[in-house]
């Protein structure tokens, strides 16, 4: 069983890493946690693992609002996969 | 806390600002306008290393983040009104990136408050920084500095 697709979206390393800047994807009930959505999506290909290679260095936010990794992601309906920001 | 709602203005985007009619633009004629202050970031050549510099950042969450982090500095000083504004997009050396200004009646508040919006848009604002150096080599993403986390932390709060 699987939820909704959810807006999947990508920044700057990650999403050159991973060759694309958005996708839609409907996520497995496993996947609860912010945590549980970098593993998975480490885990669909290369260009993935590349990507979240070092997990704990991935910040994620959902609709637009930052979470850590052992939080749930909800019912969201867009999911921000990013490196640490270097903005200023 | 002034029983005014202080004046909030947050722009993102790819053009330059002018630093003076921001600042003027705060004082706007209010007589309870002490003090303003301000700060202004910008892109740097390292040295002759670098030729440009790709901001890139999350649009919507931009905005809001910012906008987030000067509601908490609004909660915790006396503020009359803020207005940050960051730039996207390809900025060379010598170009304006950032810019804060805050009023209140007192320096110390504006003082406060800004070295504070300026700490967490650091470690909380979505944008991201890519070099374009100078020999035209490829160029890597900047890496976040632990210092600039260190400084969030000291005011004693979650980033």
């Amino acid at each position: 069983m699987s939820r909704e697709p959810v807006l999947i979206r990508y920044f700057a390393w990650v999403r050159e890493r991973i060759g694309l800047s958005e996708e839609r994807l409907a996520l497995p009930e496993t996947v609860a946690t912010a945590g549980d959505l970098v593993r998975w999506l480490s885990e669909r290909g290369e260009a993935y693992a590349y990507a979240f290679e070092a997990p704990e260095t991935i910040r994620v936010a959902v609709d637009q609002l930052h979470i850590e990794q052992d939080e749930p992601l909800g019912n969201a309906r867009e999911i921000a996969l990013f490196p640490p920001m270097t903005g200023g | 806390m002034d029983a005014a709602t202080p004046r909030i203005t947050v722009r993102v985007g790819p053009d330059d600002f002018d630093v003076g009619a921001e600042i003027d633009a705060l004082q706007a004629g209010d007589p309870a306008v002490g003090a303003v202050t301000s700060f202004v970031g910008y892109c740097r050549d390292e040295g002759g290393r670098l030729s440009a510099l790709e901001l890139e950042y999350y649009p919507g969450m931009a905005e809001a983040e910012i906008g987030r982090v000067v509601g908490e500095a609004v909660a915790r000083w006396p503020l009359l009104a803020v207005t940050v504004i960051h730039r996207g997009g390809r900025i060379r050396p010598g170009e304006r990136i950032v810019l804060v200004v805050v009023s209140s009646s007192h320096r110390e508040a504006a003082f406060a408050a800004c070295d504070y919006i300026m700490d967490f848009l650091k470690t909380r604002a979505p944008f991201w920084k890519k070099e374009h150096p100078a020999d035209r080599s490829e160029g890597g993403w900047v890496e976040a500095k632990a210092h600039d986390d260190a400084r969030a932390e000291r005011w004693g709060e979650k980033g």
